[in-house]
């Protein structure tokens, strides 16, 4: 096994310590391995499935069932865009488009850099400020194109910041 | 039957309310200003944070001693962020609009100073001599708060606000009354629920009751996952004790000892305020063992959903709850015989269990003397799109369409002409202009084809394409499709790609046949509502809206200008000014060129059709157009 391996173990373990071992406990605990470990490899699935007595099969089945589960590592951050109906029509699709592009990666991919994950969400409630973008958990009001360019520059120069702060 | 309950010592809740009114009191005794900041997620999209950290600063840098707390959701959502101000002597004032900088301007010009700023203010909150009150406006002849009274006026995060409200003085009261007794006013109140379906309430709590298997469950579907609705997380981000209180009444009627409130994840501060709200109502004994002192006991479980539309379904909610795929059953058996864990399971939407402490508390003629005859009481309503005054509404059932967007909603901004409205969700269909008329409930909605589904309403106008509605709405019920019924999972698969076709102009006129015939079976063979309404999206645009879908097919042109494969952006060389630079700076892919005589010119290739240009065009030109079908540019070129 090796050392990523373990320390995904041990931190399934930690999670499922906290929890009885029911099934109906099954997504609460996904959805905490989930929080701290970004995503749910297959070490913490297994792990799961040892813990409360269940088949790996139904940990796995539940995991691909549910839209909020992912199986690959996240970017440092996530960007959701909304595609509700308030958002759609107000071009939500529009903007999809331009953070693909500038991304250059699909929905449910992540940069090869590991920086950014690009995501669609069906709706977060927020349909008057459409077309939203989810960025890194806050919602981000009326994007366009050409705010999604200044969302990325923002990033950038918080970036190059941090780098000139290192040397 | 048998009597639960030893009645409630009224000191117990008299001792627990007179506690939270000398606290709010306080609040306002009149010696300090209390700033209110409305942070529900629609305001924090819009930078309410930004706005109560701005706030916060500058009463610190004068060392002003003012109480400002965050509220939730007042319904005005397109004013965003929000802000109230109630200063001695004054009357409550409303700031819609507010950015860091006018927060701070109205800290130093009027909680400061005496300038109330008039400019940024939309009125104030009660009624006076000076100020034109904000229930002056049209919109609040047709509104009528029951379940959204309290929300954006009060603390949701602080349990006094609520009790200081009247807030469970109806669980004081219940405790009080036999089970049977609350049934009989939830039956006298005419209560449906307002999940989308429209069961009576009362049906649901009295085979849940009258069951003798336990335990029993009460559980708050608060998945909400209609793409444009957003009641139940206003409701919960603002006031969700009302919702804790309906349930534990509702617990205490049926005889269930444990509850679950199920909300979808992707509402994380409505998931934050019910935690919280379950905190305070356990520590003053509202939840948990002997309840106010009786021997009724009750707790609730927060459970998060994750993130499947379909467990929306009161079934498949309850499988998801067991740590299962979230796949519906067969009914019957109906939850409230056997539910999760196969015991008696009462399932009821947020907005349902949110008018339950008011029935109880005033009476079932105070809800059932709104409304009409087989729907009583109000609707609330998400209004999103194309109107300009997004955001909540709640009107008595009846109201018609045409006052909620014209008249409450202010009707469609940029002076465009309505075409639609789409009620319900996935589930639901569009209305044309001919049905503004139509006073709105749960039957009148289905007979036009629609359904209330649980209250989202997204206005289009003449740019939204009809037929890609639809398109867009088969393409989320594909998605999803749980997957268990062949003719939901294939069926709706089948008629999202003809709708595919049809809208990259690949169309054919038999394509629509089939489309009908496709509907009917998916609707005959799917188990849940998500299948058995999945084509509404679809019919109803094919029967309001059939030119649209033939001028797709017949002439490969879009006519509300939409839909990308039907479509090219065109420079008028007449219009352009030649001298600005403005959609040649804006185009993010750099497919926009000057020609020799300065008039711009757009790469038809790279082009993305981003619309950018056309909003950076200044008004005054508009010289960006959109053609359909697209090679009318090329006809446009050669006429040049």
């Amino acid at each position: 096994m090796t050392e990523e391996q373990e320390a995904i173990r041990r931190e399934t373990r930690r999670v499922l310590k906290r929890f009885g071992k029911q099934r109906e406990n099954l997504v609460p605990i996904l959805q905490q391995v989930q929080a701290q470990l970004g995503y749910i490899p297959s070490e913490a699935m297994v792990e799961v499935a040892q813990s409360l007595k269940i088949p790996e099969m139904d940990v796995y089945s539940v995991v691909t069932f549910y839209n909020q589960f992912r199986l690959n590592p996240p970017g440092k951050h996530s960007i959701r865009v909304c595609l509700g109906t308030a958002c759609h029509m107000k071009g939500g699709y529009i903007v999809l488009d331009a953070w693909k592009r500038r991304l250059a990666i699909d929905r449910g991919e992540t940069t090869p850099d590991r920086e950014f994950d690009l995501d669609t969400v069906a709706c977060v409630g927020c349909c008057t400020m459409a077309p939203v973008t989810v960025v890194d958990d806050e919602p981000e009001g009326k994007t366009s194109p050409t705010r999604v360019d200044g969302i990325l520059l923002s990033y950038q120069l918080e970036k190059d910041k941090e780098g000139k702060g290192a040397k | 039957m048998k009597i639960r309950g030893v009645p409630v010592t009224d000191s117990t809740f008299e001792s627990i309310r007179s506690q939270a009114l000398d606290r709010v009191q306080e609040l306002y005794d009149g010696t300090k200003p209390v700033i209110m900041v409305g942070t529900a997620t629609c305001g924090r999209a819009a930078g309410a944070l930004e706005v109560l950290r701005a706030i916060r600063d500058e009463l610190a840098k004068d060392h002003l001693d003012a109480r400002v707390f965050e509220v939730g959701c007042i319904g005005h959502c397109y004013a965003e962020p929000f802000v109230i101000i109630s200063k001695p002597g004054h009357p409550a004032m409303a700031y819609g609009y507010v950015t860091p900088e006018i927060a701070k301007r109205l800290v130093k010009d009027y909680v400061i100073g005496e300038d109330i700023s008039l400019e940024f203010s939309l009125g104030a909150l009660e009624e006076n001599d000076l100020i034109p009150s904000i229930y002056d406006l049209p919109r609040f002849a047709y509104e009528k708060h029951i379940i959204l009274e309290n929300c954006g006026h009060i603390d949701p995060e602080d349990i006094d606000h609520y009790i200081a409200k009247g807030g469970y003085e109806a669980l004081a009261k219940a405790l009080k009354m036999q089970p049977q007794q609350i049934l009989e006013e939830i039956k006298q109140s005419g209560l449906r629920g307002r999940g989308g379906a429209g069961y009576p309430t009362w049906q649901k709590w009295e085979i849940c009751g009258n069951s003798r298997s336990r335990p029993k469950y009460v559980i708050c579907n608060a998945d909400e996952g209609d793409p444009g609705a957003f009641m139940d997380r206003a409701i919960l981000e603002s006031d969700p004790h009302s919702v804790i209180e309906g349930m534990v009444i509702a617990a205490y009627a049926v005889g269930a000892r444990h509850g679950y409130i199920y909300v979808r994840a992707e509402y994380p501060l409505a998931v934050h305020r019910a935690k919280i709200a379950l905190r305070q109502a356990r520590r003053l004994g509202l939840l948990g063992r002997s309840i106010l002192g009786s021997d009724f006991n009750f707790d609730i479980k927060l459970f998060q959903g994750s993130g499947a539309f379909v467990c929306g379904e009161e079934t498949a909610l309850i499988a998801s709850l067991e740590g299962k795929q979230g796949l519906p059953q067969h009914r019957p058996p109906f939850p409230a015989v056997s539910g999760l864990n196969g015991k008696p399971t009462l399932i009821d939407n947020v907005k349902t269990l949110a008018y339950v402490p008011r029935i109880i508390k005033n009476g079932a003629s105070s809800f059932s003397s709104t409304g009409t005859k087989e729907s009583k009481g109000t609707a609330v309503f998400a209004l999103a799109g194309k109107v300009v005054n997004t955001g909540l509404t709640e009107v008595p059932m009846g109201t018609t369409l045409r006052q909620i967007i014209f008249d409450v909603g202010g009707g469609i901004p940029n002076g465009k002409r309505f075409k639609a409205v789409q009620i319900g969700g996935p589930s639901g269909g569009c209305l044309p202009e001919s049905a503004l008329d139509l006073p709105i409930d749960f039957d009148s909605l289905r007979e036009v084809g629609a359904m209330m589904g649980s209250g989202g309403m997204v206005v289009l106008d003449e740019d939204d394409c009809m037929v890609e509605v639809a398109r867009y709405f088969l393409e989320f019920t594909q998605r999803e499709s749980c997957g268990k019924c062949t003719m939901c999972r294939l069926g709706t698969k089948q008629m999202l790609e003809i709708l595919d076709d049809i809208t990259k102009g690949r169309g054919r006129m038999e394509d629509i046949d089939t489309l009908y015939e496709m509907a009917e079976d998916i609707k005959a063979g799917s188990l849940c509502g998500l299948g058995r309404t999945a084509p509404n999206p679809v019919l109803t645009t094919l029967r309001y809206f059939r030119d649209e879908y033939d001028a797709h097919i017949k002439e490969r042109r879009c006519p509300a200008l939409m839909c990308h494969d039907l479509i090219a952006y065109y420079i008028l060389p007449e219009k352009c000014e030649r001298s600005c630079d403005a959609c040649v700076g804006t185009c993010t892919v750099e497919a926009i060129s000057s020609n020799k005589k300065g008039i711009k010119v757009i790469d038809q290739e790279k082009c993305v059709k981003c619309n950018t240009c056309r909003e950076a065009c200044p008004p005054q030109y508009n010289a960006v157009i959109r053609l359909s079908p697209p090679e009318l540019v090329l006809a446009a070129k050669g006429k040049k």
